[in-house]
């Protein structure tokens, strides 16, 4: 599926959703689903602080393609990064340049991203597009 | 007593609702809300009667210029100052540390001098006398803190050398609420011939603040704070510290006169509020004072008192419920955290359930790291607020709390 279509997935996903309780509740169930990050890589090179939360992003570069790990020490942030990671993660460096990202303004998430929250969420789709650049520069793809 | 009803009336902003009700603005040491009459009061002046101040002959700019003299009068009165030009109007109580962090430091500290500050400081009252003490070589001293957030005052005494210049504490902490004896830090630093700077930005507006009486050298505080608007803050100084610093910025106003080769400084006040002053602002602030004077602050402190012995009741029944900050001699401020919820979590959760607080580390990393903790949730109360929402509130947590079970 290409990145706009895992979006449409999850816009239609919370569509189901009545209020914010049902919307956020389903936040703390994906956090609970997201795994996958090793302690190992809970180190400072890794860390996105926030004035609020903290999160930590690890790549990996593998047969083209960029696959992201995160964390955060807040389960709903956590929740938004397994989102993230599902529209992000395992894709070619030039499908996340080139990523526009809408479904979490569909969803009615967008404070989540709105600068004065601070949860290093918004530093964190900064830091997967400069992984893509760099990555998308270096191999010349 | 106060009439709550009445008085919730005159704040527009909490009868707005935000999602599905009115909003529990538990936020006020953050910024408080305004009550009509100062609104109106900004209103009237921008409409009808702004013109720049000590300028014009014209009746506008006397009629501005009365004004703001007038806001200081009501503020010199309010504080008991001996004079109303040791009220100098600044854009808050940063702007008003910053002021005597420079000018004071400039006068009187050298080379390894010491500045006295307390462990539960906020940013502003950290970081310029760290500027300062960087460009002197001057050096900070701590008054450290017990666990319920008190300071160690005994450990104060041994802080002073004959290298002291000065010592610097909030009047009440503001990620805590705890409220200093600031009479006794005076008065032992008074007795070392060391001067006192005392950060009132959440002392004013909930405690009954008589300069002369404490005989504080500087006392700063911020409008917004306490009803009025924002970009607007008072330094109140001794006239003999205002009269011998010199002055931290400069430009118009703060001359009496100017040649190529050397400028005349203006007298007090004017030599400290350098280009046009936020004017308006200090009218505003001015009729935010006397608002609090007609309420009488008295009736304010009562009933703020009776919603802290309400709220720490009520919250100390959350399970799980972690309070930081357990000194008896606070204001009505909770700092918490529930069991293992982060303060982000808590926060977000209780802001769809229509209630406003701080979470975080409120400006205050050091605090933080006394405790061993990244923040916390700051639920801080005002005389508008009521134990209806406070019991609100309470449900709110355990709803939370449930949700992240």
């Amino acid at each position: 599926m290409t990145i706009d279509q895992i979006q449409e997935q999850i816009v239609e996903e919370f569509s189901v959703f009545t209020d914010w309780m049902e919307k956020y509740t389903y936040l703390i169930e994906l956090s609970k689903e997201l795994q996958g990050f090793k302690e190992e890589f809970r180190i400072n090179q890794n860390l996105i602080k926030g004035c609020q939360s903290q999160v930590w992003l690890q790549v990996e570069f593998k047969n083209g393609k960029i696959i992201f790990y995160a964390d955060s020490d807040t389960v709903l942030t956590k929740g938004m990064i397994a989102l993230l990671i599902r529209v992000l993660s395992n894709r070619t460096p030039e499908e996340i340049v080139n990523a526009k990202l809408w479904f979490v303004d569909k969803i009615g998430l967008t404070t989540h991203l709105s600068p004065t929250r601070s949860n290093g969420l918004i530093s964190m789709i900064k830091q997967i597009k400069l992984y893509a650049i760099a990555y998308k520069t270096k191999y010349n793809i | 007593m106060i009439d709550i009803q009445a008085i919730r009336k005159d704040f527009p902003l909490l009868q707005q609702k935000i999602y599905n009700r009115p909003v529990v603005y538990f936020d006020n040491a953050a910024t408080t809300q305004k009550p009509q009459i100062v609104i109106n009061t900004i209103n009237e002046y921008y409409q009808k009667y702004n013109s720049n101040i000590h300028r014009g002959v014209h009746f506008l700019s006397e009629k501005t210029t009365e004004a703001y003299e007038n806001a200081r009068q009501i503020i010199k009165n309010y504080i008991n100052a001996s004079f109303q030009h040791e009220v100098i109007f600044t854009s808050g109580t940063t702007e008003s540390i910053n002021l005597v962090a420079f000018s004071f430091g400039e006068k009187y500290i050298k080379q390894d001098d010491e500045v006295i500050i307390s462990q539960l400081e906020h940013h502003s009252n950290i970081v310029p006398w760290q500027m300062m003490c960087e460009r002197k070589g001057a050096k900070i001293k701590v008054i450290p803190a017990t666990y319920n957030g008190d300071l160690d005052i005994a450990a104060l005494e041994r802080l002073f050398s004959d290298k002291t210049k000065i010592v610097c504490v909030n009047h009440v902490s503001n990620s805590l609420g705890i409220i200093n004896p600031i009479e006794k830090i005076i008065q032992i630093s008074h007795s070392h011939n060391v001067p006192v700077l005392i950060d009132g930005a959440q002392g004013i507006q909930h405690q009954p603040v008589d300069v002369n009486k404490l005989d504080c050298d500087f006392y700063a505080f911020s409008g917004h704070k306490i009803y009025g608007p924002t970009g607007i803050g008072v330094l109140y100084g001794k006239e003999k510290w205002l009269n011998e610093m010199p002055p931290y910025k400069s430009g118009g106003n703060m001359i009496k006169t100017v040649t190529f080769e050397k400028t005349i400084y203006n007298d007090l006040p004017f030599k400290y509020e350098a280009g046009t002053s936020n004017f308006i602002g200090a009218i505003g602030l001015g009729a935010a004072i006397k608002y609090i004077e007609n309420i009488g602050k008295q009736n304010i402190f009562d009933y703020e008192e009776m919603l802290l012995h309400y709220v720490s009741e009520k919250i100390s029944k959350v399970p799980g419920i972690r309070i930081y900050g357990t000194s008896d001699n606070k204001i009505c401020v909770i700092s918490f955290l529930i069991e293992n919820i982060h303060h982000f979590d808590t926060g977000i959760m209780l802001d769809k359930m229509d209630i406003a607080v701080r979470t975080g580390n409120h400006c205050n990393q050091p605090t933080m790291k006394f405790y061993g903790i990244e923040g916390t949730v700051r639920a801080s109360l005002s005389f508008y607020n009521t134990i209806e929402e406070i019991d609100y509130f309470v449900e709110s947590l355990l709803q939370v709390k449930k949700i992240f079970a």
